[in-house]
């Protein structure tokens, strides 16, 4: 068979995403990420006595315990493929990346298992960042003068 | 207000990345990835600062934030330390988050089983 027609077969059988209610979704849940985040902030900073940038750190670390407990207990894998980027985006996104891959490969052992694929998922967004933020750091320190 | 603009602004994020996911072939490896990457660009020229004061909360949740927080460490010791400071200080701030998601993932991974 020709590769075209091929894939003129394949096209016609992929499931077509309603990108609409999709696109809906994800505004609207990441919509009330955002919110959270805000109201953890204040919370934090009214309660705590915090300025806003302290309690800010208060805020992810608290946004990324909830996202690896929600995954433990297997609720978060459903609402991801529900709200899907509403949740990826977010900083629990990043906690759950983490958090699944440490649960699959915990059979294989501690370090071989845990130890080496904890990163699998949610390591690429960490080298991406380091090297484009040195680079950008670079050009920032040596253009613009810092 | 600040509510309102944190909504917006996360939403905002939020369908761009699910326009990006649901039109091209890209994983959401891909879209986690290029957001860090504009989160740092923007930084370059302290676009993302006002996007902070503007949006709260609404700016440091998503993971744009964490590109930001990068070079914003790494600038703040690049101020005493000059090229040096450029290693010293990428993490300072993000550190939290990572060490965070570490600590938790490993402990709660040996507590639970996987659920299929």
């Amino acid at each position: 068979m020709e590769k075209k027609e091929y894939k003129k077969i394949v096209d016609k059988y992929t499931p077509k995403e309603p990108r609409l209610k999709n696109a809906l979704i994800a505004f609207l849940i990441g919509g009330f990420m955002g919110i959270l985040g805000n109201f953890l902030i204040d919370a934090y900073s009214y309660y705590f006595d915090l300025s806003s940038k302290d309690a800010s750190v208060f805020m992810i670390i608290t946004l990324v315990f909830i996202g690896c407990f929600l995954t433990c207990l297997g609720f978060f894998d459903k609402w991801v493929n529900f709200a899907k980027c509403g949740l990826i985006v977010p900083i629990t996104g990043f906690a759950h990346a983490c958090q699944s891959a440490a649960l699959e490969y915990r059979k294989e052992g501690l370090v071989t298992g845990i130890g080496a694929n904890m990163f699998k998922l949610a390591g690429s967004v960490i080298i991406f960042g380091v090297v484009s933020a040195y680079l950008f750091g670079l050009l920032r320190l040596f253009v613009m003068g810092g | 207000m600040t509510y309102f603009n944190a909504f917006i602004f996360c939403g905002l994020v939020c369908l761009l990345g699910q326009i990006i996911l649901d039109n091209t072939k890209l994983t959401p490896g891909h879209v986690t990835t290029i957001f860090v990457v504009v989160g740092a660009f923007l930084d370059v020229f302290n676009i993302y600062d006002k996007f902070v004061l503007w949006a709260g909360g609404g700016a440091l949740v998503p993971i744009t934030s964490f590109g930001h927080l990068l070079i914003h460490g790494a600038m703040d010791t690049v101020n005493n330390f000059g090229v040096m400071g450029l290693f010293m200080g990428m993490f300072d701030l993000t550190s939290s988050g990572i060490v965070a998601a570490i600590v938790f993932s490993f402990i709660l991974a040996l507590i639970f089983q996987p659920k299929d």
